[in-house]
C-alpha cells in the first residue's frame, strides 16, 4: 500500500509568540490547533484523529483531547523529539488511507525560554530507567557537545571545514531578515559566525539553533475533503522514517538515520532529489543541514561543505533554497523541536504563500526533514516529500 | 590538567548492570561478549543487541583505545572534553578524556583507560592520553 495523494495537507500554522510568558502549555497546543484549522477553513468538530508527542502535557494525546473536546477514533503519539511531527505527518496519510480517520490534527507546543531552560548547554538526562544513562550522563553529554562530535568527526574525514558550515547560518539569516516574526533577523556574515564564541569544539554560538516558545500544528485530510475547502492543494507524495542508535558500539557519526528515511519518501513519492524545487531541514545545529543533505542524496557523502557553500542555500541566488522562514537557526524552534514548522514552511512554499523575497518559483516538489534526538547517540529521522495540484 | 575538577555525577546501577560497576570499583573494565554470535558490545547489555541471544558474558577490556571524535565544552564552568573512545575488542564507547592539555587532544591519539570517582556512586571509565 502507498500513500501517494491518499491525503492531503489542508491547514498549517506556526504561531507567532517566540516568547510565552502569559500563556499555558495546553493553551498553547489549542491555539496552534485553532490557526491550522481556521486555515484549512475546518473546526475542531470536524477533527478525529490527533498526533501530539512527548511535548504534550499530562497523558499527552488524552490529555489535550480532553482539554480540546476532541471526539477521536484515531490517536497516535510516536515520540522520536523534534522528528516527531514530520512522522505524524506519514502516519496520519496512512491512518487516512487506510481509513481510520478522516481530519487528522497534529500539534506541538512548548515554552522552555518562560521556564529558563538550559536547552543545549545542560547535561540533559532522561531518567535513571534509561539503560543508557549510567554509560552517558556522567559524562556530560549536551545537546551542544554531542552535536559537536558528529561535527568534528565529519571536519577529520572528509576536510569539512567551519566556514562551509557558516554559510548554513548564513543563508538562514539571509531568509529570516524577510521575516517579521523571526527571532533573529540581522542578517550575519561567515566571518561573524566564526567570530563568535566557541560553545563545544568546533561549533560557534552561531552555529547553534534558538530557544524559542510557541507551536504549530498542520492539519491532514482526505483527497475528497481537501478538494472541498477553498485551500490549495498539497498533497502527501511519500513519507519515510527510520532510528539511527549506536549499533551496541559500533558507532558511526557520519551519517543519520536520513540514509533511510530519505530514500524511502523519494521511492513512495516516485522522485529524485533532482525534482526537488525547496527543501526544509532541520537544523539543530548547522552540521545538522550539513550531514542530513548529504544522506538525502543533495550531494555524495562528504562533498556537503561544497553543496552549502557560497550561498547555494540562499533563495534567488543558490541551487537549492532551504529554509526559507528563517529555519532553526534564526526564525524559531519552538519547544526543543523543529519538525513542525521544518513542514509549515513547505507547504507555504508549495501554496506560493512564503515570503515574495524567498518564494521559489514554481515550486510544485517540496521536502522536509526531520531529525529528533542526538546525532551522537539516538535519533529519530523522518522525510515527507509533498506536491502540489 | 583541566577537565578533571567537574563534578562527576554517580551512574545509576541496576541488577543488569551492578557486575560492570562493581569491577569498575576494582579499576576494571568490563564488556559484554555474546556467547552465540562471539561479538562484544557496549553499554552492556543482558541480550545481544546484535543476535538477540541471552547468553552473554563478561570479558575484561585492556584498556587500549583510540579517539573516535571529541569535543572540548567550552561554555562549562570547568571545560571539559566528552569523547568517543574505540577500544582494542572493537565497541566504541561515551566517555571523557581527562588528566591532559584539551587543546592537545586529537581524532586517531591513542589512549589508556583510567577511573575517576563520582559523586554518590562507583568510579567512571575515562581515558587519558597513552
Amino acid at each position: 500500500m502507498t500513500i501517494k495523494r491518499k491525503a492531503y495537507i489542508a491547514g498549517v500554522f506556526e504561531h507567532p509568540t517566540r516568547k510565552a510568558d502569559d500563556k499555558s502549555l495546553a493553551q498553547l497546543h489549542a491555539e496552534a490547533a485553532s490557526g491550522a484549522l481556521a486555515d484549512a477553513g475546518l473546526s475542531r468538530a470536524d477533527v478525529d484523529g490527533y498526533f501530539c508527542a512527548g511535548d504534550a502535557p499530562g497523558l499527552g494525546g488524552l490529555s489535550m483531547a480532553d482539554y480540546m473536546g476532541l471526539q477521536l477514533r484515531h490517536i497516535d503519539t510516536t515520540e522520536t523529539g523534534g522528528s516527531s511531527y514530520v512522522i505524524h505527518v506519514g502516519h496520519a496519510a496512512e491512518a487516512i488511507a487506510a481509513g481510520k480517520c478522516n481530519v487528522a490534527l497534529i500539534t506541538l507546543a512548548g515554552r522552555p525560554r518562560a521556564e529558563g531552560m538550559a536547552t543545549g548547554t545542560a547535561p540533559r538526562s532522561y531518567g535513571a530507567a534509561a539503560p543508557d544513562v549510567a554509560f552517558e550522563f556522567p559524562y556530560g553529554p549536551t545537546v551542544v557537545n554531542q552535536y559537536a562530535m558528529a561535527a568534528m568527526r565529519h571536519m577529520h574525514q572528509y576536510g569539512t571545514t567551519s566556514a562551509q558550515l557558516a554559510w548554513i547560518k548564513v543563508a538562514a539569516s539571509q531568509h529570516a531578515q524577510h521575516n517579521p516574526h523571526a527571532l533573529l533577523r540581522e542578517v550575519v556574515t561567515v566571518e561573524e559566525v566564526l567570530q563568535s564564541p566557541i560553545i563545544a569544539d568546533p561549533l560557534h554560538r552561531l552555529d547553534c539553533c534558538v530557544i524559542t516558545d510557541g507551536g504549530g500544528a498542520i492539519v491532514v485530510t482526505r483527497p475528497e475533503i481537501a478538494r472541498s475547502l477553498a485551500r490549495p492543494l498539497v498533497p502527501v507524495l511519500g513519507a519515510g522514517e527510520a532510528v539511527k542508535h549506536q549499533a551496541g558500539g559500533r558507532i558511526d557519526l557520519t551519517y543519520t538515520g536520513a540514509v533511510r528515511s530519505g530514500p524511502a519518501a523519494f521511492a513512495e513519492a516516485g522522485v529524485a532529489p533532482a525534482d526537488v524545487k525547496y527543501v526544509s531541514i532541520y537544523d539543530s545545529f548547522t552540521i545538522t543541514v550539513l550531514i542530513t543533505l548529504e544522506d538525502l542524496g543533495f550531494a555524495p557523502k562528504g562533498q556537503g561543505g561544497k553543496l552549502v557553500a557560497d550561498g547555494n542555500l540562499v533563495s534567488g541566488v543558490g541551487r537549492l533554497p532551504f529554509n526559507t522562514d528563517g529555519g532553526g537557526l534564526c526564525n524559531n524552534h519552538p519547544a526543543n523541536r523543529g519538525g513542525l514548522t521544518k513542514v509549515v514552511e513547505a507547504v507555504r512554499q508549495l501554496r506560493g504563500e512564503a515570503h515574495p523575497r524567498v518564494q521559489v518559483k514554481n515550486c510544485d516538489v517540496a521536502l522536509a526533514h526531520g531529525t529528533g534526538g542526538s546525532l551522537a547517540t539516538r535519533h529519530g529521522s523522518a522525510t515527507v516529500i509533498i506536491g502540489r495540484e | 590538567m583541566a577537565g578533571t575538577e567537574r563534578t562527576i555525577p554517580g551512574p545509576p546501577v541496576n541488577p543488569e548492570t551492578q557486575a560492570f560497576w562493581d569491577a569498575a570499583g576494582r579499576g576494571t573494565l568490563l564488556l559484554k561478549r555474546c556467547i552465540a554470535c562471539s561479538e562484544r558490545h557496549h553499554y552492556p547489555r543482558a541480550s545481544c543487541p546484535f543476535c538477540g541471544s541471552d547468553r552473554t558474558e563478561w570479558t575484561e577490556a585492556s584498556g587500549r583505545g583510540t579517539i573516535y571524535s571529541y569535543s572540548v565544552f567550552r561554555r562549562a564552568p570547568v571545560p571539559y572534553a566528552i569523547a568517543y573512545v574505540t577500544l582494542a575488542e572493537g565497541p566504541t564507547m561515551m566517555t571523557n578524556i581527562v588528566d591532559c592539555d584539551l587543546d592537545a587532544i586529537r581524532i586517531g591519539q591513542v589512549v589508556r583507560l583510567t577511573f575517576k570517582p563520582t559523586e554518590g556512586g562507583p568510579p567512571v571509565p575515562m581515558f587519558s592520553p597513552a
